[in-house]
């Protein structure tokens, strides 16, 4: 240990001239060949070395911290997962069952990755990089091949569980993923261009067949996962509670534990700068779906939330309008179909695909019946509101009869000012996260000092606004508009429907017995969409409502135009099979 | 929607941008056509929405500053900096000049903004990217001088002033000038402030000495400032009116006749009015000869034809003995008349009125006519309509009694105005009304012509 010590001491020996040093108990030199005690002592010459050695340190302190962090070695399809954790727990504290997370969307999830060879696989993508690791070690796996057991409560008996919570929150949790790390050797390489090991690999990759995960595909399986326990959530609502920030989306990769370090392809994968549209995620829906090889979803019956009399009830609650439109809703939904199980429920893989957009087609009937009322052609439902607006005169005490126009002033009103409500909080929006995201490390200093520089000028400006917050959160609901509230004569649900409605013989017919096709004539090209529309060719009553009710369900309004025009197709099929007659006149709806 | 940014980009034209983007000669303007531009511009892809919602959000901004919503313009602008990290790289950098512009006005007038609020604002936005930082300083600093800070502002501006940023240095040159300018113009205020102050010490003083020689201090030091801009070619009147002032104050007159010089005549410079008048105003208090007074005078007439400087320079031709400067000196004075703010101007008339009659006497009926001519068919409806003369009777009859003998010589005594005025009887006036009848008999043209 002293010949350690004492091999800084370079000097020759002054007696034999060899340099082999030694220290004595007092810390002097010694030289081990003639055993000379030199006048020099280990102290003078460590107080000599003291400012390199600290130097040296400090040196080493930089330069550690010079290099960027690492953090975790994470697979794209983790932070997907770790996404998928958030929305099932945001969907859980919106009071959905738990059963949710911990079996249905589990257990989709865990298909994903098993059908796109991810993990719970014998030859998963990077099998030259992860040495068959998850499938070898864990056989008993094997809930995949038997169908049924999709839903079976999953307890693996000792492979990694994907949904573990209890893991994440652990700070060193490598096994946390279903993915093994054990790439070390080229995780270097791969940092250069992402956080994550794969992220460039992921970016690239146009595998055939398998359906890539994004992030609105992940609301896309929670919409799946939410449709197989026919929780009161549709996609409408869920989209709507996704902008409204209760359910993770955008900027979702910020709760990623802080060593999950994003950047390069990352931020492609991860950031989203819009809205997911309904028409996308059903999409995405029905392609994973399919991809995912789902059998038929569990049946939707009369008294589940999704069934369009349900549905129907809800919308007319909420677009003020008479409790007894119900009655009629339930005839259209029955002549043309629409609530038998078979229909109803979601069965991807089935010869003929069935997939219903739920609440799209109770809205839609919802106008139809509008449509059987009042005819919608900007003249008789006025002269029938003048009929309903003389008899409310001159009976005060009867129940009142539906006046559309009183109904169209005090809807558009409130419609207009939450029009415009939602378009301020839109323009309000804040899109960018916490956590910057960068291209290259050479961004990151860049990054980070320009959002330091808007967290700092958004404090000041705060400063010059009232003291009540800028961004009131809403608190989660089902229904947007609230017509109870005041009692000056706002709430239609009670009014009655006789103004429009008048005896023949023994039974109740609709007074109007005209009827316009939205559609007279599909398109049978080989484009997507079935139908146009244009917003000129109708009336001004059918724009308003389909306006309305596309707003509620946040979609765009062709796409409401056309589920009216498929589920008139439905219900007057003769119409368009027999004789193709431009303006047609309905069969009554009798009562 | 027109994109504000863009807009701020180019210097807007007389022309509406739009309507150059679009490229419609007609003038017709198609809002959806412009979106489908820019949605091939973009290669048909789906605009972001967070491209909508900033973008939406700014026109927001827009109004509410339109309407003088200071509040919620803030409250808007509180989202609006996130396009600040805009993954477009072009809106990303068109973004610091907007957000200054709308936050320095925001701040300008929110009730709960106060300076240093604004400092603190101009301070970071001065330090996001690299071109705005002088634009931003001479804002603030002029921001400053308002709220009559003015050692704050000048300490800005000597900030501004060794601002340096490599090759970006050289295309700012102006702007460094323009920065060193107002400094010097900040320090002229201080050194005008101290000659007030010295002219009322005694020269015997003590402190005289220590002010006069403070004074002279600043002027050395803003001679500097100013010098380097006013080589660059513009419109500089403030900052060479200090300039020759304090030039010519210590006794520097040479420099300060090459500064108004240089301003006056150099063709790099656009035409200016008032280098003119600053050139003129010099050479009269230098006493210079008439001859040159009159040459710098005449280009004010090409320019400016109704300066007020003309009836001086009428008087100038006046007293010339060269011919030609007395006809000059009529065309003036119908030159000057031909403008609208000048018809009440009794001086110019009285003018008019003498020039006349001395030009008649001396023979030169054809210098009349050749001005008389062209203004034959309007000066009656614009001067001498009877309307006029019944506003100028009760508002002024001095001028009344001018305009009547000019209208009396060129339109003859028939003519409406004159008419009108030596019908009004007055016993004061009666002579001197008299007196004008006689010399519109001698002098009348319309007579003559006969």
């Amino acid at each position: 240990m002293d010949l350690e010590e004492a091999r800084e001491f370079r000097e020759r020996c002054t007696q034999c001239a060899a340099v082999s040093w030694g220290l004595t108990d007092e810390g002097r030199y010694y030289c081990t060949s003639c055993h000379n005690v030199t006048e020099r002592s280990k102290e003078v010459l460590s107080t000599e070395a003291i400012p390199n050695t600290k130097i040296q340190a400090i040196n080493r302190g930089l330069k550690r911290k010079k290099k960027p962090e690492r953090g975790w070695d994470w697979y794209v399809c983790e932070g997907f997962q770790h996404i998928l954790c958030q929305q099932a727990e945001a969907l859980q504290t919106l009071g959905v069952s738990p059963e949710l997370k911990s079996q249905v969307l589990h257990n989709l999830w865990r298909r994903y990755l098993q059908k796109s060879r991810l993990a719970y696989c014998r030859n998963p993508v990077y099998s030259g990089r992860r040495a068959a690791a998850v499938s070898d070690d864990n056989p008993s796996h094997s809930g995949w091949d038997s169908e049924p057991e999709l839903l079976s409560d999953f307890s693996g008996p000792s492979g990694p569980s994907v949904f573990d919570s209890g893991a994440e929150s652990q700070p060193d949790a490598h096994p946390r993923g279903p993915l093994p790390s054990s790439k070390a050797s080229q995780s270097d390489m791969s940092s250069v261009c992402s956080g994550s090991l794969d992220g460039v690999e992921y970016s690239l990759r146009k595998a055939k067949g398998t359906v890539k995960m994004t992030v609105p595909g992940t609301l896309a399986l929670c919409s799946l996962s939410l449709l197989w326990q026919r929780e009161a959530i549709t996609l409408s609502d869920l989209l709507r509670l996704v902008e409204e920030g209760h359910v993770p989306c955008v900027n979702a990769f910020q709760h990623f534990p802080e060593e999950m370090k994003l950047y390069g392809r990352d931020k492609g994968i991860f950031s989203v700068e819009s809205w997911p549209t309904y028409e996308d995620i059903y999409r995405k829906m029905v392609e994973v779906a399919t991809f995912l090889d789902l059998p038929r979803f569990p049946d939707i019956t009369e008294d589940c939330y999704l069934h369009p009399n349900i549905l129907c009830m809800k919308y007319l609650m909420e677009a003020n309008l008479p409790d007894e439109m119900h009655n009629f809703t339930c005839q259209v939904v029955k002549m043309a179909g629409l609530g038998e199980v078979d229909f109803l429920t979601f069965d991807p893989i089935a010869k003929k695909k069935n997939t219903v957009k739920y609440d799209v087609q109770a809205v839609a009937v919802i106008v139809i019946v509008l449509k059987l009322l009042f005819l919608l052609d900007d003249n008789l439902e006025w002269s029938l509101s003048a009929v309903a607006e003389t008899h409310n005169e001159e009976n005060k005490e009867d129940k009142p009869w539906f006046d559309f126009r009183k109904w169209y002033h005090v809807v558009k009103k409130s419609f207009d000012e939450k029009k415009r409500k939602l378009e301020e909080t839109r323009a309000k929006y804040v899109w960018k996260s916490e956590k910057p995201l960068y291209h290259s490390s050479i961004d990151r200093s860049v990054a980070y000092k320009r959002r330091e520089m808007v967290v700092n000028l958004q404090k000041q400006f705060s400063m010059l606004v009232d003291s009540t917050p800028t961004v009131t959160r809403k608190s989660p609901s089902s229904f947007q508009f609230n017509w109870t509230g005041d009692a000056d004569g706002t709430c239609f649900h009670g009014h009655s429907l006789q103004g429009a409605l008048e005896k023949r013989g023994q039974s109740l017919t609709t007074r109007n017995a005209l009827y316009w096709l939205s559609t007279q004539r599909f398109c049978r090209s080989y484009c997507k969409h079935v139908t146009t529309y244009e917003e000129s060719n109708f009336s001004l009553s059918y724009q308003f409502i389909l306006n309305f009710f596309s707003f509620l369900l946040r979609i765009n309004v062709y796409f409401l135009h056309e589920e009216v025009s498929l589920i008139e197709k439905r219900l007057f099929k003769t119409k368009y099979s027999k004789a193709k007659k431009k303006s047609s006149r309905s069969r009554k709806v009798r009562k | 929607m027109s994109d504000f940014s863009e807009d701020l980009l180019r210097p807007r034209t007389e022309d509406d941008p739009e309507e150059m983007r679009v490229g419609s000669g007609s003038g017709m303007h198609f809002p959806w056509l412009q979106r489908l531009v820019e949605s091939v511009a973009t290669g048909g892809r789906k605009q972001k929405e967070f491209a909508q919602t900033t973008s939406a959000c700014l026109s927001f901004i827009q109004e509410a500053l339109l309407k003088h919503q200071w509040q919620r313009a803030a409250e808007y602008m509180h989202s609006y900096f996130q396009i600040l990290e805009d993954s477009d790289s072009n809106k990303r950098q068109a973004a610091p000049e907007i957000i200054w512009k709308l936050g320095s006005e925001i701040l300008y007038y929110h009730p709960k903004s106060s300076v240093e609020t604004f400092s603190a604002f101009a301070d970071r936005m001065k330090n996001i990217g690299v071109m705005n930082y002088l634009k931003i300083s001479l804002q603030h600093a002029l921001y400053l001088v308002h709220h009559g800070l003015l050692d704050d502002a000048s300490r800005n501006l000597s900030q501004a002033e060794t601002w340096r940023y490599g090759d970006k240095s050289a295309s700012q040159e102006v702007l460094i000038n323009l920065v060193q300018a107002y400094k010097g113009l900040l320090r002229y205020y201080t050194w005008s402030e101290k000659k007030v102050e010295l002219s009322r010490l005694d020269q015997d003083d003590y402190a005289y000495s220590a002010a006069s020689q403070s004074m002279l201090d600043h002027s050395w030091k803003t001679s500097t400032d100013f010098h380097s801009l006013i080589q660059v070619p513009g419109v500089w009147d403030p900052f060479v009116k200090s300039y020759v002032e304090m030039l010519e104050f210590y006794g520097d007159r040479e420099g300060a006749r090459e500064v108004l010089t240089n301003y006056a005549y150099d063709e790099k410079f656009p035409s200016n009015p008032n280098a003119h008048v600053y050139l003129y105003g010099f050479l009269k208090r230098g006493k210079a000869p008439r001859e040159q007074l009159i040459s710098v005078l005449k280009i004010l007439y090409q320019i400016v034809p109704s300066h007020i400087l003309m009836l001086e320079f009428h008087r100038l031709l006046r007293k010339s003995e060269r011919e030609e400067h007395r006809k000059l000196g009529l065309e003036v004075l119908f030159g000057v008349l031909d403008f609208a703010g000048c018809t009440k101007n009794r001086t110019a008339w009285q003018y008019l009125a003498k020039c006349l009659r001395q030009t008649l006497t001396g023979n030169h009926l054809a210098w009349v006519l050749e001005q008389w001519t062209p203004r034959k068919s309007w000066w009656p409806g614009f001067h001498f309509s009877s309307f006029r003369a019944r506003g100028d009777w009760t508002e002024d009859r001095a001028l009344a009694h001018e305009k009547a003998f000019v209208a009396g010589t060129l339109l003859g005594r028939g003519c409406r105005y004159f008419r009108y005025i030596s019908k009004q009887d007055h016993q004061a006036l009666r002579k001197k009304m008299k007196r004008i009848k006689k010399l519109v008999k001698k002098y009348s043209i319309v007579n003559s012509g006969l």
